[in-house]
């Protein structure tokens, strides 16, 4: 292969996009070394199996992932303006919005998400640590190595086009040659290891982990969501494991599962993957709600309205998340009676969605509202996302989705429920729990200049597709016709005004590092109704020096009463607590030198790769690290200093 | 069921070594082997069944005792063979009605009459509306 092949040339875009991550690469090596951090970042980030630190990481490369998510996003608003500038041709523009949707999906929200369970989760049980912290750590090198593999394709090799659904027979190796589509392949497997991982991680963490006493219907609605979402990642993941690697073995190996030729079956991959990929939209919500559910309880300083009702309602969701994949392809023709029952399953999913609707607003009735940036974020999600949820019941009666099939419909659509839904959530739950992760607040004043711009402009931006689409815009298109043009170009600046509200976001985090009040108490908001305010600020790495008894729901409300704390001086023992340890992120580098193989098809690399991280396997096999305790003096002197006794 | 303190989980050595080997038994079957289509397949089928069986019994404590939270790998077994169904019967179901994937002739026309048929009955029902 010729470096020209490699390398991908031609485009002055893609070459200023070579040139910045040349000069940032560098410019973090510098850093690094001249102020002497290699050791410290070794010691207390890339070994660290602490679930606060990995969560941490997890959202920072959220945010990354949004900033390059949100660039291509503007990159394609760009051309849909401005159609006549040849700002991108064809080719660019279907790699653009195929990596637009992957890497918004599978590498930000997911990992926001699970970023925010992450922090939280162990912290409103009562949890010193998820359950298995090795595994934990593995699960963040395998998102981060996948998304990193995924992220050079457009220097290295050429990026994916066939979308982000990556449908056969265009994706297969017949219409798609070359490495591009072998990047979505390895990216997304490599990343779904870590996926699968966590979810059984929570799954074991909530259900084993448990402060004493607290009973399965006395969890906070966060972590209930979290369970709920994790069952469904063990339940779907699989399947996308599968789906990927029968295509992988169709483009590297020649198996004809999803081509034209030789019997297979095209389709196939669409079903395959919408089985997995409907559960998937649930995996994104459902944390979600659970995050707005506890911001709106804590700032209308109410406790959550129908707290049964709402678990019933997510596991309900959940059940029916599985039995509705086939509305993703009405049009494919499977006949009236199979596009009838999931057209009934589907608009089944309003009813249990439509009660937490009114749960949330049961909550806010009659309740003094302390109208912060979080809160202001759950607000203006509820009017949104029944917009999104509406239209998802036009989308969800299968003759009408004749007409919206493919259009700027389902377009407005989506991103109506997906960021109202998933990217409310996750600023709201940043803001909401900031204090906890780094010690100080978000600046309000700021905060509520990237709301407002971030909100107004994502309704300027979306609800215009609508028309678009009932105009007969379809969706994928680079160039577009003079009737659309208004409507484009409406959506376009809304669209620059998203991209000023994260920029302002983003400088709300550096101005809040510097300026911002360090906290004093570990109730951030005085209003906490759950565990997680209950241990002082910083966290000390163990989480709770005491693990109080619960008996109750919003188990810090009742502790406030009783006067009681996570310090009970008297009660204090030894705590035992996992080593760090650098296997996982070597383990993880060693798969991503296999996969970046598989993606060239050079097979030695692959072969070499694999065999490495069989080797990594089986040293940790034959690992005795049983950790190590924490005695109890250390436990009082972090303690006092941490809560200012 | 997993004794801590004993240093080489032999139980779990041999199921992983039987796993491996059965899945590269049902790899020549299909790839390597001169036997019928009619006898890889049925082998392959009874391969699984064994490799089903290796996985309940050697990994997922199957012969556990219930425990206070029910018997959670049995509970756990139910979910995956529900989801199983739904996968495999959820495919069937939609990529099977009104498609035609056979090249075998006789079957094919026969799939083209329901065809018909089914035009038929959709025309009627243009026409009733």
């Amino acid at each position: 292969m010729q470096l020209d092949e490699f390398f991908v040339t031609g485009e002055p875009l893609i070459y200023a996009g070579m040139v910045s991550i040349v000069l940032v690469s560098a410019a973090i090596l510098f850093i690094l070394t001249y102020f002497k951090k290699w050791g410290w970042l070794w010691r207390e980030w890339l070994t660290t199996v602490d679930h606060k630190k990995i969560g941490i990481m997890y959202i920072l490369s959220a945010l990354a992932m949004l900033f390059r998510g949100g660039a291509d996003a503007l990159m394609m608003r760009t051309q849909l303006a401005f159609p006549n500038m040849n700002f991108l041709n064809a080719q660019h523009y279907d790699e653009i919005f195929t990596t637009h949707g992957t890497v918004m999906i599978i590498f930000m929200a997911m990992p926001f998400l699970i970023g925010l369970m992450n922090v939280v989760v162990p912290l409103q049980i009562g949890a010193r640590d998820v359950a298995f912290p090795y595994l934990n750590a593995l699960s963040f090198w395998s998102f981060l190595f996948g998304a990193m593999l995924f992220n050079i394709s457009f220097v290295i090799g050429g990026s994916p086009d066939a979308g982000w659904t990556s449908y056969t027979p265009l994706a297969g190796a017949a219409m798609s040659p070359g490495p591009g589509q072998n990047f979505y392949l390895m990216g997304l497997q490599l990343s779904g290891i870590g996926t699968l991982a966590s979810g059984i991680n929570f799954m074991v963490t909530i259900l084993k982990m448990r402060a004493p006493g607290m009973k399965m219907f006395q969890m906070p609605i966060f972590t209930w969501s979290t369970l709920i979402t994790s069952f469904i990642i063990v339940f779907a993941f699989p399947i996308l494991t599968v789906a990927l690697a029968l295509m992988t073995l169709d483009r590297i190996f020649g198996a004809q599962f999803f081509t034209l030729t030789g019997e297979g079956m095209p389709m196939m991959w669409a079903n395959l993957f919408w089985m997995w990929g409907h559960p998937e939209v649930y995996i994104v919500i459902l944390p979600a709600f659970g995050i707005f559910s506890e911001v709106i309880s804590t700032f209308a300083r109410k406790q959550l309205f129908g707290y049964k009702a709402m678990v019933w309602a997510i596991i309900l969701i959940a059940g029916l998340s599985f039995l509705v994949w086939v509305h993703h392809f009405f049009t494919m023709g499977a006949g009236a009676f199979v596009n009838s029952v999931f057209s009934i399953s589907t608009m089944l999913i309003a009813v249990p969605t439509g009660v937490k609707i009114f749960n949330w607003l049961g909550t806010l009735y009659k309740s003094r509202i302390n109208n912060t940036v979080a809160m202001m974020w759950s607000l203006a999600f509820i009017p949104s996302f029944v917009i999104g949820g509406v239209t998802g019941v036009m989308l969800g009666m299968a003759s009408a989705d004749y007409q919206f099939h493919n259009s700027y419909f389902l377009v407005a659509h989506f991103h109506y429920v997906l960021i109202a839904g998933t990217v409310f959530a996750c600023f709201a739950g940043l803001v909401f729990w900031y204090p906890k992760m780094f010690g100080h607040k978000l600046n309000e004043r700021l905060g509520r200049w990237s709301f407002w711009f971030f909100v107004i402009g994502f309704h300027v931006c979306f609800f215009p597709q609508y028309f678009a689409g009932l105009d007969g815009m379809p969706r994928r298109v680079f160039t577009i016709i003079p009737e659309w043009m208004p409507l484009n170009i409406i959506s376009t600046v809304g669209a620059f005004g998203m991209g000023v509200g994260f920029a302002i976001f983003c400088y709300t985090i550096v101005y809040s590092y510097r300026y911002s009040e360090r906290e004093t108490s570990g109730d951030s908001w005085d209003d906490g109704r759950t565990l997680e305010w209950a241990t002082p600020t910083p966290i000390p790495f163990y989480n709770f020096a005491t693990v109080p008894h619960v008996d109750s729901q919003d188990a810090y409300v009742k502790l406030k009463e009783e006067g009681k704390t996570t310090f009970e001086e008297d009660e204090l023992e030894p705590i035992h607590m996992p080593s760090n340890t650098g296997q996982p992120i070597i383990f993880m580098a060693f798969l991503a030198i296999a996969s970046f193989g598989l993606v060239f098809e050079w097979m030695w690399m692959a072969i070499a790769g694999l065999l490495a991280g069989i080797v990594m396997m089986v040293i940790r096999s034959f690992d005795y690290d049983e950790g190590y305790h924490v005695e109890v003096d250390e436990i009082k002197r972090t303690e006092r200093s941490a809560r200012g006794l | 069921m997993t004794d801590h303190n004993k240093r080489i989980p032999t139980q779990h050595v041999v199921g992983f070594v039987l796993s491996i080997a059965l899945t590269l038994l049902a790899t020549w079957a299909a790839l390597g082997s001169n036997l019928s289509t009619m006898w890889i397949i049925s082998g392959i089928m009874i391969l699984a069944v064994i490799q089903a069986g290796i996985q309940l019994f050697m990994f997922m404590h199957v012969v556990e005792f219930e425990s206070k939270n029910g018997h959670v790998p049995w509970n756990m077994m139910f979910h995956g063979a529900v989801l199983a169904a739904i996968v495999v019967a959820g495919s069937l179901f939609t990529m099977s009605f009104g498609f035609t994937h056979d090249h075998d002739e006789e079957e094919h026309q026969y799939e083209q009459q329901e065809n018909d048929d089914q035009e038929q009955q959709d025309e009627g029902e243009h026409e009733g509306h």
